[in-house]
């Protein structure tokens, strides 16, 4: 956990993976976020979900808007390229890092201030776009660099710390995925690290956007009695009817995969997303399905946690530009400019 | 000496050198017709040009077209109209006032003039353009075209334009469309014949081929700057439409899908192609200037282009481009402020903007063209300079040099140029270094070398826009911080040798200094001349980038008194140089055109008189 100090020594030799790399290549500088925050056990969710996938640290780009959310990027991988943006702006900037490079794996990191209120065109055009990144939402309901307000997430009746109940309808991001024509949406809780992490490497391999709304309690300023975004409203609320893992391409292609009827989904890359015990009812294909089912466990005030959504036939933006494989930022200049004979003869149209 | 202190006025109407006005109305197809006009002077070798002064509309509204043809070279915009074609019944009043004393009118004669509008002074030269379309056409649509083409018929006759030139420029625009051509030709007989018949062809100014054009072009400020970034090697781009700027990326495009597909030979023996551009239409142009930066950060070469209102929201993210050093160039064909203002009109009216854009201190590099050349030429200046001070740089167009077509020299490429990448860390370099930290280590010039991201961990930072250190390390300190901004500062003042120089010109006893900058350099220029004829020898100096040199500050101190000219109410180019290089405002008087329609040297000429005379 970044948020306590390690000691320097480790008391046991730390297992490593493929790159020979131990979980300690995968943290960061120490969370300066409240103790208990639920952000920092995503970012320790976020650290071993890449550490698992044995990703190159320096071939990873974490970025992020402002908010206690987006100051985590700070705490997960230290030798990944980072971008702390400005509020809200986060996605056109990472679509725009991602048109240049599109050979990095690109992770953003925001809340419900930053992608449901400032930001939320951008997140919405991003999600369009179907642009390749791991995109998490750390939802806690409140502005707490600001200490406390209501964001545009909070629940009608919800209490904030001080004041009167919320009237104002929330956004819920993954409804408002579906309607966005969104390829990849999950929803996790902070405080269940066996379902996200298998979610963040899912989302890892998904061809385009993946999206993943995750309940994270803050501890200070909205952890308490009448909130829904609380420790114990998530316990006794959560609704995990769909269980998901993850089989990466390399090391479990012989895994045995169940043929009783349990949905596989290939991946892009060749990875698979096993769902498990998933109500017969539900299709995590069909848009609608997936919609009706959320809002009736809403009505009975229940959260649906796993990986709701996903679609893998979708075009990312370069396979819509049809760009080479390779970076556009490594196409050298000289191959770019047409040069002088071709301006001398182009200019014949100007005549 | 004495001075002539009357009100300026250009020279009579003559062989190539006179001004025609076409008023239409917008949506009916006159904007071909006028072109086409222009283009056919462009080709007699005759110094020339033309500006739309169109309606923010699609259909319905006056509009005009201005042609200036001057054999001397002077083609600002003219402000005394020779010949008007009136072919708006709703504007016939406006139109028919501002013909000069002895000009002539055009008009539509199928229905008659009310005679309150009547003249005694200038001649009526009915063409029934009307009823000529009715009978040699039958297609509605058609009626309406031809009437255009009819009209440019009878000014090539009464204007001694070379017809074989008129029909060439026909026969190249239809060439795939025999139907069209025909009409297009028929038309323009139709018009000419009339005229021949009916009229004494010429009139007392007329064209007179030249040969001043032969190594010119005819293009657009907006087409320029396209190709001047795809020359400079932009690949991403993140832009919002937006009006007069729209066209430069419709062109970016447009070039792009002719020069940035590379075919690839598939496996399967089938070529496909690769496009080595990727052009993102943002949501908005606050996303569009994030997607510049994120691009540019990941080591593209990216920009966006928009005007004044584009320009208003990216002021968040060109602060965060400027505090943690990413290359970005913004394109700003300004127009009319502010707020909506006025959307087809021109205006230098976000100088200030630009030069100080987003909260805190911040200042920012500027270019200004003062026509499409400068605006090829610059572009790939601006994308040099953004990565060799890895900071936002500029591209300060306007309406007028963006969306008129201009005769400007030919463009010409250096095969040898070698783009500025400014300091960059490969993963050889990073391989014998302790260690990399973003801000340290500035060269001369204040800036320090940046990796990639994909680069080796060891090159790994993490960017903030709020408070670092000199090593990019998060501070709340005061001298860490101040540290970082000063040499910001610093950076940004020695960019002033590197930004295009300001164009300056001494004449004999001179006392007075015309400065300007931009789309004013035709008028200023010209007006300069005639001031010169009345006995007013001025210096010139003309500003093409910021910051600025000392060679401006050493101007306005070595005169007695300078003008500062320029597109704006509050004279904004007057404000940044007295506040940057310290001299005084008072040495300096403001002329200041702004009601959205090009300078013109009358305009100078009077204002200079008038100040003088006090």
């Amino acid at each position: 956990m970044p948020s306590i100090t390690k000691p320097l020594i480790p008391l046991a030799p730390l297992a490593k993976n493929e790159l020979g790399l131990t979980i300690r290549d995968y943290e960061g500088a120490m969370s300066t976020l409240c103790a208990g925050c639920g952000h920092d056990s995503i970012t320790a969710a976020i650290t071993h979900a890449f550490w698992e996938l044995s990703t190159p640290p320096h071939r990873i780009a974490k970025l992020s808007g402002i908010g206690c959310s987006s100051k985590t990027p700070t705490y997960f991988v230290r030798g990944a390229h980072g971008f702390n943006s400005a509020h809200g702006r986060m996605p056109p900037i990472a679509t725009g890092a991602y048109a240049a490079n599109r050979e990095l794996t690109y992770i953003g990191i925001s809340g419900d201030g930053d992608s449901l209120s400032i930001g939320l065109g951008h997140m919405s055009h991003a999600i369009r776009r179907n642009v390749k990144m791991l995109y998490v939402i750390e939802n806690n309901g409140v502005y707490g660099l600001t200490k406390g307000q209501l964001s545009a997430s909070a629940d009608i009746g919800t209490r904030p710390k001080k004041g009167e109940a919320n009237e104002v309808a929330p956004i819920d991001p993954i409804m408002l995925g579906l309607s966005l024509g969104a390829t990849f949406l999950a929803r996790s809780f902070s405080g269940d690290k066996e379902q996200l992490i298998p979610i963040l490497k899912a989302a890892v391999a998904h061809n385009g956007l993946a999206l993943i709304d995750v309940i994270s309690p803050c501890v200070t300023f909205n952890d308490h009695e009448g909130s829904t975004k609380s420790y114990r409203f998530m316990r006794e609320h959560e609704v995990k009817e769909v269980v998901t893992d993850f089989v990466p391409l390399r090391r479990e292609i012989h895994a045995n995969i169940p043929t009783d009827g349990t949905r596989v989904v290939p991946m892009h890359d060749g990875s698979i997303v096993r769902f498990r015990s998933v109500p017969e009812d539900y299709d995590p294909h069909n848009r609608s399905n997936v919609e009706e089912y959320i809002r009736e466990h809403q009505a009975h005030g229940e959260v649906v946690t796993g990986l709701l959504y996903v679609d893998e036939s979708a075009a990312t933006p370069h396979q819509m530009g049809h760009t080479p494989a390779r970076a556009l930022a490594k196409v050298p200049l000289r191959e770019l400019c047409p040069g002088a004979d071709a301006l001398a003869a182009l200019q014949e149209d100007f005549r | 000496m004495s001075l002539d202190l009357t009100p300026a006025t250009l020279h009579a109407p003559g062989v190539n050198d006179f001004a025609v006005k076409l008023a239409n109305v917008n949506g009916t197809g006159s904007a071909s017709a006028n072109s086409l006009m222009m283009q056919a002077i462009f080709r007699m070798g005759v110094p020339v040009s033309g500006k739309n002064l169109f309606p923010s509309n699609i259909q319905g509204l006056p509009t005009w077209y201005e042609i200036r043809v001057n054999g001397q070279g002077h083609t600002a915009r003219a402000l005394e109209y020779d010949l008007m074609v009136a072919m708006n019944a709703a504007t016939y009043r406006e139109d028919i006032a501002s013909v000069v004393r002895g000009g002539y009118v055009l008009y539509d004669s199928s229905w008659p003039l009310d005679p309150d509008l009547d003249r005694e002074d200038v001649t009526f030269l009915g063409v029934p353009l009307a009823s000529m379309c009715i009978e040699n056409f039958v297609a509605p649509r058609e009626r309406i075209l031809m009437k255009n083409i009819a009209y440019a018929g009878a000014l090539v006759a009464l204007l001694n334009i070379d017809l074989d030139v008129v029909s060439q420029l026909l026969a190249e625009t239809f060439a795939r469309n025999e139907h069209l051509r025909e009409s297009n030709q028929k038309a323009l007989r139709l018009g000419y014949d009339y005229a021949l018949e009916n009229f004494s062809c010429p009139l007392p100014f007329s064209v007179s081929a030249m040969n001043e054009t032969a190594e010119s072009i005819l293009i657009d400020g907006n087409t320029a700057t396209a190709l001047g970034c795809l020359y400079a090697g932009a690949t991403v781009v993140g832009w919002y439409p937006i009006t007069p700027a729209t066209a430069v990326m419709d062109n970016f495009q447009r070039l792009c899908q002719k020069y940035r597909r590379v075919p690839v030979l598939g496996e399967d023996g089938e070529t496909t192609y690769e496009n080595n551009f990727l052009i993102i239409q943002a949501e908005d142009e606050i996303a569009a200037i994030g997607v510049v930066l994120g691009a540019s950060w990941a080591g593209a070469r990216s920009f966006t282009s928009t005007s004044g209102p584009g320009i208003s929201l990216m002021n968040e993210l060109l602060g965060l481009a400027y505090y943690t050093e990413i290359p970005a160039v913004v394109v700003d064909v300004q127009r009319t402020g502010p707020s909506t203002g006025m959307p087809t009109r021109t205006q230098q009216a976000d100088i200030l903007l630009c030069a100080y854009a987003s909260h805190g201190d911040t200042k920012h590099i500027l270019t200004f063209p003062a026509n499409p050349r400068e605006c090829f030429e610059f572009a790939v200046t601006c994308f040099d300079l953004a990565e060799h001070f890895q900071t936002p740089v500029f591209l300060l167009s306007d309406l007028d040099i963006g969306m008129n077509d201009w005769v400007v020299p030919k463009l010409t490429w250096d095969e040898d140029w070698v783009p500025d990448r400014g300091p960059v860390i490969s993963d050889e370099q990073l391989a014998g270094m302790k260690e990399f930290f973003r801000y340290a280590n500035e060269n001369a010039d204040h800036v320090a070398a940046r990796t990639f991201p994909g680069s080796d961990d060891k090159g790994a930072y993490f960017i903030r826009g709020s408070g670092h250190d000199q090593f990019g390390r998060y501070t709340e300190k005061p001298d860490e911080y101040q540290q970082v901004v000063d040499r910001l500062a610093r950076k940004h003042a020695a960019a002033a040798p590197y930004v295009p120089a300001p164009i300056i010109e001494r004449r004999e006893g001179a006392t007075v200094g015309l400065i300007t900058l931009g789309s004013c350099d035709a008028a200023v220029r010209e007006a300069r001349d005639i001031l010169a004829e009345r006995g007013l020898a001025c210096d010139f100096l003309r500003v093409r980038g910021f910051p600025f040199v000392a060679q401006v500050r050493e101007f306005v101190e070595s005169l007695e008194h300078c003008f500062v000219i320029e597109q704006n109410r509050d004279g904004q180019l007057r404000t940044l140089i007295a506040s940057e290089t310290g001299v005084g405002r008072e040495s300096m008087t403001s002329i200041l055109a702004y009601g959205g329609f090009p300078l013109s040297a009358i305009t100078v000429v009077d204002a200079v008189t008038e100040h003088l005379e006090i």
